[in-house]
Parts: C-alpha cells; structure tokens; sequence
C-alpha cells in the first residue's frame, strides 16, 4: 500500500504569497498545508518557511502568532526545514533592515543590505532582482538531488552574512560572494524563490521531497 | 553572474488580455492565465500584466486572475496599472503578484513609493514611468500644462533645454498627459525614496517596433542605483541586444520587455534567447523543452 505523501507546514504569517509555494510543493509530490497556527506546524512532516517584505515586521508576525516557538520546536524534533528568501533571513542573529532587530539565531551571522558598490568598486545595483547562477557545495543531503550549478530567480536587497564559510552549500555571484543556500542539519534554506525558478525551482522542491523522505 | 530578463507584457482589460493577440493551437488568446501559461513553456524569465480596466468592479476581477495566474505557472510575476494606494500594492501581491508596479499614483503622492517601501521593502514596488522626449527646437523649452501633479516635486521639473542636450518628459494617462518632470530626475527620486526597480516605457516608440529609446534608457539606467526594464519599440531580438547592451551605444538595461512581437507569433521566447546568446548578450539560457 503506497504511503501518503508527507505534510508539510507552509507557514502562513501575511508575508509573502503561500499558495504559489503550496502549489510548488504539491507539484513534487508532498502534501502542503498553509498553516497560521502553531499547532499545525508542529504536527507536520517538514516546515517550509516562505516570506517577502520588511524583516522586522515578519520577525514581529511571527512571535506574536506563537509560530516562531513552533519552528522551533519542529526543529528540535528534527523535521526538515526549508526556509525561502526571508526563510534564510529570518535563522540569522540579526539584521539591520529598519533599524537593528534580532532573528532566531539558529545560524550564527547576521543579514545586512548589499553595499552600494562591488569589491572591485563598480556600482552595484540593489535590489538584486532576476535570474543568478548558483553553484552548489558541500555534502547535506539535499544537494544529491541536485545539479551542481543551476539558475533560480532572486529578489531581494538584504542578504545573509554567515559567519561560518562551512554553512553556505550554495553560492552566487552578485557584487562578491552572495550565500544564495545555507544548510545545517536539518535546515536548508535558500535566498532565492524555488516557487518563481521554473524548472530548476521545481528540482530544488524535488530534492527537498526526497530528504523529507528520507528523513521520516 | 546575474542575467538580463526578457519580459513579455500583457494588456489585461476587464480580467481579458485585450489587443487582437494571436496564438497557437489550443491557447485561449483572451485568458491571461492560458497565456503566462504559455511564456511558462517558453521560459520567459518573468511576466507582466498591466490592467487597464477603468472599473471598480475589474479591480476585484484582477486580483482574481493575478491569484489563478500565481496558482498555474512557477514564473515571477509583475502587475501595475490602476495602482492607487498601499492598500493596492498589499492586494496584489498577497494574490500572488511578486512586483507590483505604480505609476500615476507615484506623482500624484508623492509619499506613496516611500510609505510603500517602508511596509513591504524596497525589493518588490516597481517605479513604471512613461516619457515622451521633448523636441529640441532650438528655443526655451515651453513647460507643458501640469498633468496631474499640482507641482513637480523638488529638483525634478524639467530644466530648460540647452541645444544639442536630449530631454525626456514624464507623462500620465497613457502618455496623453505631460507633467513637466524631468523623467531622469523623477527616476532619481523615486529610486532615493525606495523604489526598488524601474520599468521605463518610451511613450515615442510604444507599439513601433522600431527599437527602444536607446539615448533614454542610457541616461536613466546611468543615473539611478537600482535595476531598469526598458520598454516601449521592442521590434526584434537585435532590439532587445542594444537595449540591454553595456557599452557605449547601448541601452545599458537589466532587463527588456515585449509585448506584441511575441503575441503576434513573430517569434518565441526561446528564439529571442538564442540570438541574444549569439549577440554576446548574458540571457538565461533556454533549455531543449523551451518553445
């Protein structure tokens, strides 16, 4: 008897479009459910954690609808975690996006906006909105899914800083090295949309079905 | 590296893609979520809609069709037209749209870009700009009669003419509208006031498919610190090459958009994309299945 696909929690906090993510992911096999309440996220097989817009306000959105516990809590359990452009963001220690304001600090680093010129002092233009390559490394389990170079599309003007190389398994090229995936453990998290990439998009979703999988 | 974009643009009127567009087999031409459909297939690299409904009652009708849009394909997409408010902006992009582009609204409030970004950030409101060149006779350039703007806000109202220097006028209501803004300066400011990108429609070549306003496109994209679209003349994928060009002749855009030569199955997508790869121009490239 063939088993059901795994739940996954699209976490649903009024920042940025859940359903296009849902439908991604029930495009690769899994059975999405956009969630507001911490319960549910608790319950699920894997967290996907989307989000567009102003870092503090998501930061705020998510501690006062009891999600940001919730993840974590997910986490401790060791569901897999996937994080989407604020996803990424949010795991760091801080960022300076309207003033100063912590995030989870699940990574050590922090998310600054790109500078206004590139290391070689050409002007860089921000946001960095369009389609990059991004070169994947290291061994987390997600990446044997994946090819070792692929093109997503990006948009955003705030991007993560890790303080530790080991944690970025993927890297793009946009005024320097840009971390476009950082991994640890049981997290992955991308700054690019997956649920915006096309193709390449839904083989990154393919490979997060298969760790999911495996993970169960 | 980061790659330059090619954009087909639709025309959206009542929830229906108006001009008489004309497609393959089995596409309806009218829906607008059968088309994205479409440049889905041919990998276009986003997508854009711009709703000319008048009507209050289409406004709901637009959301409904951003949402079936953002349900159906896995592609970025970019709504503007009718854009009134940050009420609007949230609307749309919590439909599914990913950018949201204003345009009138930005000179009738001139608070408007910068309440915005400060709510949803800079990365997702889209400044669309539609300039006319004014013709240099020779004599002080005449303002036109205000449009829409009580004044040109600070710094941005055009500058008399000086022989031999090119300026372009911001205009409204589909270019029929001038406003006595300078559209380099306007573009300056609203880029400082947190717009995050510029989609720049030359009102002179709009529907010629002779070639963007090259001369334009370089003096906004040198100007301002944040991506721009070129719009407006797009004939061919040579056009599309000199507009994201980087050199001196060049248009020096991120991305190109389109509207009737991919509508008119002159070409696809994909073709555009191969020429520019042999053009030297970094597009991303189309895979085998690309139409």
């Amino acid at each position: 008897m063939p088993t059901a696909p795994p739940v996954i929690a699209v976490v649903d906090y009024g920042f940025g479009n859940v359903r296009s993510v849902a439908k991604a992911l029930a495009r690769s096999g899994l059975a999405p459910e956009v969630v507001g309440d911490p319960a549910a996220v608790r319950r699920a097989d894997g967290v996907v954690l989307p989000g567009v817009g102003n870092f503090a306000d998501a930061a705020a959105s998510l501690r006062e609808k009891g999600l940001d516990d919730a993840v974590r809590e997910a986490l401790s359990a060791g569901r897999p975690y996937l994080g989407l452009c604020l996803g990424l963001q949010l795991l760091f220690e801080d960022s300076d996006e309207h003033g100063q304001t912590p995030g989870w600090g699940i990574l050590p680093g922090v998310v600054r906006r790109f500078p206004a010129r590139d290391a070689a002092g050409a002007p860089l233009r921000v946001p960095h909105i369009g389609w990059n390559q991004v070169r994947f490394r290291g061994d987390h389990p997600m990446l044997s899914g994946l090819p070792e170079e692929d093109c997503y599309y990006f948009v955003h003007a705030y991007r993560a800083v890790p303080a530790r190389d080991d944690l970025v398994v993927g890297v793009a090229d946009y005024g320097g090295e840009l971390a476009a995936a950082v991994a640890r453990e049981r997290v992955f998290a991308v700054q690019f949309h997956p649920e915006k990439s096309q193709m390449s998009g839904k083989r990154l979703l393919d490979a997060y079905a298969g760790w999911v999988e495996q993970c169960r | 590296m980061l790659l330059k974009r090619i954009i087909p643009c639709l025309d959206v009127n009542e929830g229906r893609v108006v001009k008489g567009v004309q497609y393959v087999d089995h596409v309806d031409a009218g829906d607008p979520v059968e088309v994205a459909r479409l440049y889905d297939a041919q990998e276009a690299d986003e997508i854009t809609f711009l709703d000319i409904t008048a009507s209050h009652e289409g406004r709901r009708i637009l959301l409904d069709v951003v949402a079936r849009t953002a349900e159906s394909v896995f592609m970025p997409l970019t709504v503007g037209g009718g854009v009134r408010s940050l009420e609007d902006v949230r609307n749309l992009l919590n439909a599914g749209a990913d950018k949201v582009s204003v345009m009138t609204a930005a000179v009738t409030d001139p608070d408007l870009v910068a309440d915005a970004t400060a709510r949803i950030g800079s990365a997702n409101l889209v400044l669309a700009i539609d300039a006319r060149a004014v013709s240099d006779d020779g004599g002080v350039l005449v303002p036109s009669e205000r449009g829409a703007a009580a004044e040109p806000p600070a710094g941005a109202a055009l500058a008399p003419l000086v022989p031999g220097e090119s300026r372009w006028e911001v205009c409204t209501h589909g270019g029929r509208q001038p406003t006595g803004i300078d559209a380099v300066a306007w573009a300056v400011a609203m880029a400082e006031a947190g717009a995050g990108e510029i989609l720049l429609t030359s009102m002179d070549r709009d529907g010629t498919r002779v070639g963007y306003d090259l001369p334009m496109l370089r003096a906004v994209c040198d100007a301002v610190p944040i991506p721009v679209i070129a719009s407006g003349g797009g004939g061919s994928a040579e056009d599309m090459a000199a507009a994201l060009d980087d050199g001196a002749e060049g248009g020096h855009a991120q991305a190109a958009l389109a509207a009737s030569i991919f509508h008119f199955k002159q070409t696809t997508v994909g073709e555009v994309k191969r020429r520019l790869l042999e053009l030297g121009i970094p597009v991303r490239p189309p895979s085998d299945a690309a139409a």
